[in-house]
């Protein structure tokens, strides 16, 4: 039953009913708290599945596949399976879906509603990492849109309505791009007899022609791209996240950013290797200007969120660097990263709202002394602020050594420039970090008003202690994560390689 | 060859104490995690003493030379089969002195401090703190990995962060421990590419594998010594990227403006973090490497002994015009580790190698004198809380015991036989005279300067003034016992410590060293030293008019000083000046203005071309009509004008 993915769809999907039946925002945060606890229980259990079936030898690529056809005149399938780099992605999924729950306990306003669309949200996630057919994957990718519109809009603050449609209509951009670079992939996959496919793990290995491939790759890559912030199309990203409710935000950063993310990977450059390969360079450059621009641009900023924001351009970067330059080892950091930076940036988002909630102010100089009078949530900022910076011990840093290591192997000069800039931004990142920590969590108590703020309630404590444990359980023993993502990286670089340009 | 796995209690213990004491010790017993973190801690200590002896005098040498034994390894992320972190112990003669050390010194300012910190809101934080710094210096020094290394390097980098902003309510510690963390950041940096650097033509992460195939000849070595950039070797890259790491953490010039204002942590801290161990984890990194500087690339090894020397004058010239105890000792620590360095750096590999013993032999005695005139320090800023001497003085009748203490403390760092400063100092002057004069000079003056103001410091604070303002009839003035045992402690050990037989010990290549005593380098220093110390006592032994005079007479040089040669200024201006306004704040405006101003362009255009073509969908009747017609017309006359 575990190994039935569906069941990863159909859960969340149930929640949702669930809750929009439900007469009263009590039940319906409950429901959702148990629906989403359910969807942690099924990652973890199908997780375990994984692992034994490999133990076992199980070699295949995909374990736990099903197929359906769902449209045949198109020859569209329903077609679902698991490799390690999806379950990595599922289980960060089920994280911040859970702690996202517990975080938004106290949403008042249209509580049903707001649950709804978060349980919403989740299935298109599960229903995205999981599809091996293009088409149920773009599928899947426009239903974990739609609702992050109406969560922004109306639960958000500040200017919401210009952030929510400007999220909106850049993503929607994103997956029009997307879309046209897939029917081209379908219209040139034809195998001589006038079938053609959506099928991913047919496409790769189809030899679609150069010229098609170095038309579809950018569209496609540039169409991720913009989900997982890459510049110059990461605008949406600081109003969005600055705008959205806590849970929104933790959403956006720390699952859809990733969508694009395992996108660029696993449709664009598994699809089309030697557009990767020829296209490497750009991809190498615009990560490294995300990485330092985005971190410098950091610095300037004012507001908790924004702070974060730019800094998950800059974080995001290194996922784009990592896929870009083309090495086991980095494409293996690069899901690392998403996974970490996943994880990372949803305590980040929890623990700025939590602090929102009870100063009523995100901006920095406004705030101080935290740590006095809210020491347990105080200490949750700090530590996703350590973990951002890249202290060992925590995810953040085994997931950039990774890319660091793997880029390293490229040895040509354009190459190893990208990379010291980017290992650079470690001084960066620390100091904008250390920055925002020394004032508004050290420091003088600097508003009467806070000295008697409460501390976390038990539902943020749990949010809390399940994201730092999964932080630290990837950060102390990163070879589980390791020995998860590294085949499935490899038959990544494999594929990439035919193309003959990389030794 | 295996060894014995109780070695992974040392750094563990501490590791248990610091999850116990923040997970469930601040809340429910926070009155005995001092003891508890103490407790511990002595266990770890006995474990290390325990593991010198095994190694030192039972079974660490094999035909009288000191074998590496690992202890145990295991293998923490694979990037590929070659090249891997693991998390394992290495033991040499260099990381067995150091866990004693480390451990040693950790226990007697956690002893100390539980009378220091007495009473103190986040007393049990801070001993949380105390027992996680330990932790990432036992494993740093137990590193059997490049990029293990760097991991607790960066692990003891932010115990010293937490340590030094332990006041997070005043602005000063706050902005000294950002310092601290950000300079040493910017160094591990360095560290980082060079790891890179090295690992990536040396195709391992292992410290053995990696130093044997750097440092013999054979395709690796000329690989990297091929491979070349901006005209230098990629193996002198590697190196002196990694010194960059080892001199941010080690507070050697230029990167040492972290170190004087990481002195707002508590004193304690300052006696175990920033004077005994994590400073001198820099020259630890360098031992570590030295058969690599050594045998492959003097050129890196002129630099270590360049930037050592010039620091260690430096921060001794600077430190006779501070007026903050504590500061004068920080910039004595620049001064001492930077005489380390250039004793690494004069040292050969070997043989030759009495650079490399004495450099090791004077980290021990330092750790032990330093520990010691910290701990003092501490308990004079306890007892007239404040750091400025001008608060002090005539503390002798006060304070007996940390007067005695304190003075011979003092006689070991200014080098007067027999105190321990003495031996160790001496060792390096030989090594220096026999390998560079200019070296031997300017090692001999620091060494005089040193003298110099070390006791400035003492006559300024125990004699000088005879009535104290504050405390005249005061007679409690020592502290308890937990802060005096630490200081009688680490007293005897600053007299005995030099008689240690470290060329038998601790060399390069683990075979004895062979060393004679040389009357010429013992007696000249000693003389200057004496001199120097004549000098201080005319001074500042007596309220006396002589200080001001001088520091008139010498009134730019003494300003320059006095102001540390506008260092700090100069990296205010880069980052301040630089970094935030020609960079930083660009990016932020370029991203507000141009790319995103960008897309909010294609929305405007969007939005007002439809704005423009709106009115023709008016839902007017007649219009639609007008525009039917015109539209038919259009075509019969395109039609008919085609037909044509």
């Amino acid at each position: 039953m575990m190994t039935n993915l569906t069941l990863l769809i159909l859960v969340p999907l149930l929640a949702a009913v669930a809750v929009a039946f439900c007469r009263n925002g009590e039940q319906a945060k409950w429901t959702a708290f148990i629906g989403s606890l359910c969807q942690l229980l099924l990652s973890g259990a199908m997780a375990f599945a994984y692992f034994a079936e490999r133990k076992a030898g199980n070699t295949a690529q995909m374990l736990f596949t099903e197929r359906h056809s769902w449209f045949s005149s198109l020859n569209i399938e329903y077609y679902v399976g698991v490799d390690g780099i999806s379950v990595a992605m599922i289980l960060l999924t089920a994280f911040v879906v859970f702690t996202g729950v517990l975080i938004s306990w106290n949403v008042q306003t249209l509580s049903r509603e707001f649950f709804f669309l978060l349980m919403l949200l989740g299935a298109g996630a599960y229903g995205f990492f999981i599809s091996l057919d293009l088409f149920t994957l773009f599928f899947f990718l426009e239903v974990a849109v739609i609702p992050k519109f109406l969560l922004i809009a109306i639960w958000g603050s500040g200017k919401k309505e210009y952030s929510a449609m400007k999220l909106v209509l850049m993503l929607m951009a994103g997956s029009a791009l997307v879309l046209i670079g897939m029917l081209s992939l379908y219209y040139y996959s034809d195998d001589g007899n006038g079938n053609r496919t959506f099928d991913m793990l047919k496409l790769a290995y189809q030899n679609i022609p150069l010229e098609v491939q170095l038309f579809a790759f950018p569209l496609m890559f540039t169409g991720f791209g913009i989900f997982t912030a890459m510049f110059p199309f990461h605008t949406w990203a600081p109003d969005g996240h600055s705008s959205a409710p806590t849970a929104a935000s933790m959403f956006l950063a720390g699952i859809s950013m990733k969508l694009g993310g395992y996108g660029c990977l696993r449709a664009a450059t598994y699809l089309m290797p030697e557009a990767a390969q020829e296209y490497s360079w750009i991809i190498v450059l615009l990560a490294t200007i995300a990485i330092i621009y985005g971190s410098f641009a950091t610095l300037m900023q004012k507001d908790l969120k924004y702070i974060n924001a730019y800094s998950s351009v800059s974080h995001c970067g290194f996922v784009l660097l990592g896929i870009g330059m083309l090495t086991k080892t980095a494409i293996t950091g690069a899901v690392m990263q998403m996974v970490s930076h996943g994880v990372m940036t949803a305590l980040f988002f929890g623990a700025i709202g939590m602090i929102y909630e009870r100063t009523h102010t995100r901006q920095v100089e406004q705030l101080g002394g935290l740590l006095k009078t809210i020491p347990f949530l105080s200490t949750v900022y700090i530590i996703a602020g350590l973990c951002s910076l890249g202290l060992p011990g925590f995810s953040g840093f085994v997931a950039e050594m990774t890319v660091f290591m793997g880029s390293w192997q490229r040895p040509d000069t354009f190459n190893r420039i990208c990379t010291i800039l980017a290992c650079a931004s470690i001084v960066v990142t620390a100091v904008y970090i250390l920055r925002a920590i020394g004032q508004a969590v050290m420091g003088p108590i600097t508003n009467e008003h806070y000295s008697h703020l409460k501390d976390a309630t038990w539902n943020e404590r749990l949010a809390s202690a399940a994201l730092i444990l999964a932080i630290l359980a990837i950060g102390l023993a990163p070879f589980w994560l390791n020995n998860l993502i590294t085949p499935d990286a490899q038959i990544i670089m494999e594929n990439v390689a035919r193309g003959g340009l990389i030794e | 060859m295996p060894g014995p796995l109780y070695i992974a209690l040392i750094p563990l213990l501490p590791l248990i104490t610091f999850a116990i004491i923040s997970l469930v010790g601040n809340r429910y017993f926070p009155k005995f995690t001092g003891i508890l973190g103490t407790t511990s801690l002595a266990i770890s200590a006995t474990i290390s003493l325990f593991t010198a002896w095994q190694y030192f005098f039972v079974e660490g040498s094999v035909n009288g030379v000191y074998q590496q034994i690992i202890s145990f390894k295991y293998t923490w992320l694979e990037f590929s089969p070659n090249v891997s972190i693991d998390m394992g112990a290495l033991l040499d003669p260099i990381s067995v002195m150091m866990i004693v050390v480390v451990t040693f010194v950790s226990l007697m300012v956690h002893i100390y401090s539980l009378g220091y910190m007495k009473g103190e809101e986040r007393f049990s934080t801070y001993y949380a703190f105390l027992s996680l710094f330990t932790f990432s210096m036992l494993g740093l020094v137990l590193s059997s990995n490049i990029f293990q290394i760097y991991i607790f390097w960066e692990l003891v980098g932010v115990s010293s962060y937490l340590l030094i902003g332990f006041y997070f309510d005043k602005p000063s510690a706050v902005a000294a421990s950002k310092k601290a963390f950000i300079v040493t950041r910017f160094a591990d940096l360095g560290f980082l590419v060079g790891i890179l650097l090295l690992a990536f033509h040396a195709e391992t992460l292992d410290f053995q594998t990696l130093i044997q195939r750097l440092s013999t000849p054979g395709d690796y070595l000329n690989g990297i010594i091929s491979a070349s950039f901006l005209g230098v070797s990629a193996l002198t890259w590697g190196l002196v990227l990694v010194f960059i790491g080892g001199a941010g953490k080690s507070a050697m010039f230029p990167l040492h403006v972290w170190l004087p204002d990481a002195m707002e942590g508590p004193t304690p801290v300052s006696a175990l973090i920033h004077a005994a161990t994590m400073v001198v984890a820099g020259v630890f990194l360098v031992a570590r490497l030295f058969p690599i500087f050594a045998m492959s690339c003097p050129v890196a090894l002129d630099i270590v002994a360049c930037v050592g020397v010039f620091s260690s004058l430096f921060a001794a010239i600077i430190a006779c015009t501070q007026t903050d105890i504590k500061r004068v000792l920080a910039y004595s620590t620049m001064s001492q580790i930077g005489y380390m360095m250039f004793a690494l750096g004069v040292s050969e590999y070997g043989e030759n190698g009495l650079g490399y013993m004495a450099s090791m032999f004077h980290l021990f005695t330092h750790a032990m004198f330093k520990a010691l005139l910290f701990l003092g320090a501490g308990a004079v800023i306890h007892y007239v809380h404040s750091n400025e001497m001008k608060d002090m003085g005539g503390l002798r009748k006060f304070m007996p015991i940390t007067h005695i203490t304190f003075l011979i403390a003092c006689l070991a760092i200014a080098g007067i036989p027999p105190f321990a400063g003495f031996f160790s100092k001496e060792e390096i002057l030989t090594a220096a005279f026999h390998s560079n004069k200019l070296i031997f000079g300017l090692a001999v003056t620091t060494a005089a300067i040193t003298a110099f103001y070390m006791f400035r410091l003492y006559f300024s604070i125990f004699w000088k003034s005879e009535h104290h303002p504050h405390h005249g009839d005061d007679h409690h003035g020592e502290g308890p016992k937990t802060m005096l045992i630490p200081l009688l402690v680490l007293g005897l050990l600053s007299i005995v410590a030099g008689f240690a037989p470290f060329h038998h010990l601790v060399t390069s290549d683990g075979h004895p060293l062979h060393t004679e005593f040389h009357l010429l380098f013992a007696a000249g220093p000693v003389l200057l030293a004496i001199i120097a110390i004549i000098v201080a006592m005319v001074m500042y032994k007596k309220e006396s008019a002589l200080p001001g005079k001088i520091s008139e007479g010498l009134k730019s040089i003494y300003q320059a000083a006095y102001r540390k040669f506008y260092i700090d200024e100069i990296y205010l201006f880069v980052t301040k000046g630089i970094i935030f306004n020609l960079i930083g704040r660009p990016s932020a405006w370029i991203d507000r203005n141009i790319v995103d101003g960008f897309m909010n362009m294609m929305a405007t255009v969007t939005e007002n071309f439809s704005d423009t073509i709106k009115p023709i969908q008016s839902g007017k009747l007649q219009l639609y009509a007008v525009w039917f017609f015109a539209g038919l017309m259009g075509m019969v006359l395109l039609f008919i004008y085609l037909w044509a």
